[in-house]
């Protein structure tokens, strides 16, 4: 090794053989332009999860087949004609058909699959028309709560100080409360009903999101490019939702997945206590409670079990995929979160 | 910060907490439309509107709300919640003395089961991790935390009657102490605990797992310890402390399954009242039992966040 002055020359080391040898590997400086983003390396490992897909598969099945159990009208309007149960939910069908009698057992024909219930109703008809209630509130309900607290938890970590301190205390006092518990008092001011329920979700739903996010935004905001942001004149708002909220969503979104199961069980049980929708609606809680009188006397000395593994079992499928493919989004985006913050839901 | 004063600090923050659990419960239920009155009224038809402006004044329920609070939130620290105005001569304290002990049977059974199944069946899955033994267990986990407590128990009850032709539904009987009545805690408590065994058993799996690739377990197997030793002695000790930050987080949910478990089981716990009460808008009582959940659970978090300060000193400086 020579030295001269003030350098250091690397012996062994000769620029030029290196810049004309064969390539070791497939890199080139034309192939560095194109890394994968985040969302995408989370996508494919996402698409690699079998557990994970298998949920998904099942969720989107059930879904379609909700939607396209019955046809649907918004105003009037028939925005989709396609009916796959073979008769109306709501119809009492021994009326038209004496054949038909309280708790058929399920049959292939006459075409009574899951058999009939209570009050000679099909119930393979109703148990496919009952998630639209559920499922449809449990993403909304996600929906809105996740992005509630979003804002709010942002704000809150964001500014800290006094702000910080009075806004964690009122996320404290909802967190005080199982979620169950609060969603039953709402009820009894706002009575069953689709959106009283959201409400009743929602309304100790959010706290939740917003704390989590709030200790995401704690530690992202220590980051320089904030500080860097803020330098150049940024405003708050701005920096708040274009450089801090991005880096800490990932966590947020996990807990989403997650909770929509937690939702749908919880507007299910609400059904159930009979609080949730009128006696006679198809929807899988509140058909669990028609049958709660007779499971325990049993008709004639008979049991119906059907009336009641249907719709329970499809509200325990559907969470148990939904909950498949939390656990899949949870290990694809490597968010460190093994617990449910919504507390007291009921599951 | 010592412990002693990171003690007092957590105290000293719950009584904020409190206060806002007791103002947004009275807050909410004031929300419901008509008062107590209008209830007794409509069992009554021929009070007339002056008995019911008397009856008003009595209850004071004509003063403004934030009097109506005071009114009701000084009584609540004297330890009187009022009367049950549908059933006569009834108090609220007497229904809460009645109904609390059956509801806190039932909880710490449920409890007991989740601590029971959950800890060696968290070990064992993280132990023997990638094993068939660690996916059955994991499997199992996930339904747990999938399968709808209210399901659950009539499933429980359904398999039951059709398999065994027993009830396992409580006939009248006598008192929470006859050794009888522990039979019939065993389907509710199973109910009520599933979820949060399964829970349990998910947290601890992971970190169990995490805790064991660490140095300090390297250490302690290159000492020539045996694995026995290790796992139960090093691991679990820290592994457990996680468990305790959820515990007040489990409590929550024990608490919300009651509700549910005993309207299954016509258990004649506080959960099942409280429905009864929303049926039947019985304010007093909404508020009383909303009120004792929110303290409750603010208690269990009060307490799980000293056990974890006692257990991680690390914690305390913050």
């Amino acid at each position: 090794m020579s030295t001269q002055r003030g350098r250091i020359q690397i012996s062994g080391f000769d620029t030029e053989r290196v810049t004309e040898r064969e390539p070791l590997s497939e890199w080139t400086s034309d192939t560095s332009g194109t890394t994968e983003g985040r969302w995408a390396r989370a996508w494919r490992q996402f698409r690699h999860d079998r557990t994970a897909m298998i949920g998904l598969y099942v969720v989107t099945a059930m879904v379609l087949l909700t939607i396209f159990a019955r046809p649907m009208e918004i105003a009037g309007v028939t925005v989709q004609p396609i009916s796959l149960a073979p008769y109306d939910p709501e119809n009492i069908l021994y009326l038209q058909d004496p054949s038909v009698g309280r708790y058929d057992a399920p049959s292939l024909a006459p075409f009574h699959p899951m058999g009939t219930d209570a009050s000679g109703r099909d119930m393979f008809s109703r148990v496919l028309v009952g998630g639209r209630a559920s499922i449809s509130i449990g993403f909304v309900v996600v929906f809105l709560t996740a992005g509630f607290g979003l804002v709010y938890g942002a704000v809150s970590g964001y500014y800290g100080g006094w702000v910080d301190e009075v806004m964690m205390r009122i996320v404290d006092t909802v967190f005080a409360f199982p979620a169950l518990v609060l969603a039953l008092v709402i009820i009894a001011i706002l009575g069953g009903g689709y959106w009283q329920l959201v409400a009743a979700f929602v309304f100790p739903g959010w706290a939740g999101y917003a704390r989590l996010i709030r200790g995401e935004i704690l530690s992202v905001k220590e980051n320089e490019y904030v500080t860097a942001a803020q330098a150049l004149g940024a405003r708050d708002r701005s920096v708040i939702f274009r450089h801090v909220v991005p880096n800490a969503i990932a966590p947020l979104i996990v807990q989403a997945s997650l909770s929509i199961g937690t939702v749908v069980i919880g507007v299910a049980a609400l059904g159930f206590l009979g609080l949730g929708f009128p006696p006679g609606t198809p929807e899988w809680g509140t058909m669990l409670d028609a049958t709660r009188e007779t499971i325990i006397q049993g008709p004639g000395g008979s049991i119906p079990w059907w009336a009641t593994v249907f719709p329970g079992g499809a509200i325990f499928i559907f969470v148990m995929a939904m909950n498949m493919i939390g656990d899949g989004v949870n290990d694809a985006l490597d968010a460190q979160s093994n617990v449910d913050v919504g507390q007291g839901g009921a599951n | 910060m010592g412990l002693r004063r990171f003690i007092l600090k957590r105290v000293l923050l719950t009584i904020p907490i409190l206060f806002g659990v007791s103002v947004v419960t009275f807050g909410l239920v004031h929300l419901t439309p008509g008062d107590p009155i209008d209830v007794l009224v409509s069992f009554n038809p021929d009070v007339g509107p002056a008995q019911e402006a008397q009856l008003r004044e009595r209850y004071g329920y004509d003063l403004p709300i934030w009097e109506q609070y005071i009114r009701w939130i000084g009584n609540v620290l004297q330890g009187d919640f009022g009367p049950v105005i549908t059933r006569a001569g009834v108090s609220v304290n007497d229904v809460i003395a009645a109904r609390l002990p059956e509801t806190i049977a039932l909880g710490l059974f449920g409890w007991a089961f989740a601590i029971i199944i959950a800890i060696p069946t968290g070990i064992y899955a993280a132990v023997r991790k990638g094993e068939l033994g660690d996916h059955v267990s994991r499997f199992a986990a996930l339904s747990g935390i999938s399968i709808p407590n209210f399901w659950l128990g009539l499933m429980l009850i359904l398999f039951g009657a059709l398999v065994f032709n027993i009830w396992p539904v409580l006939p009248p009987r006598e008192s929470l102490l006859d050794p009888k009545t522990l039979w019939f805690l065993v389907m509710p408590g199973l109910t009520i605990g599933t979820a949060s065994a399964s829970t349990m058993m998910r947290i601890m799996r992971s970190s169990m797992a995490e805790e064991i690739n660490k140095e300090y377990v390297t250490a302690a197997r290159a000492k020539g310890l045996p694995e026995r030793t290790v796992v139960l002695k090093h691991v679990l000790r820290n592994s457990l402390i996680s468990v305790t930050t959820v515990a007040a987080f489990l409590t929550a949910n024990i608490v919300a399954g009651s509700v549910v478990v005993e309207v299954v089981f016509s258990w004649p716990g506080l959960g099942r009242e409280f429905v009864t009460a929303i049926t039947s808008r019985e304010i007093n009582l909404i508020l009383a039992i909303t009120l004792f959940t929110g303290f409750a659970l603010v208690l269990a978090n009060l307490l799980a966040d000293i056990v974890y300060a006692v257990l991680d000193p690390r914690i305390r400086y913050d």
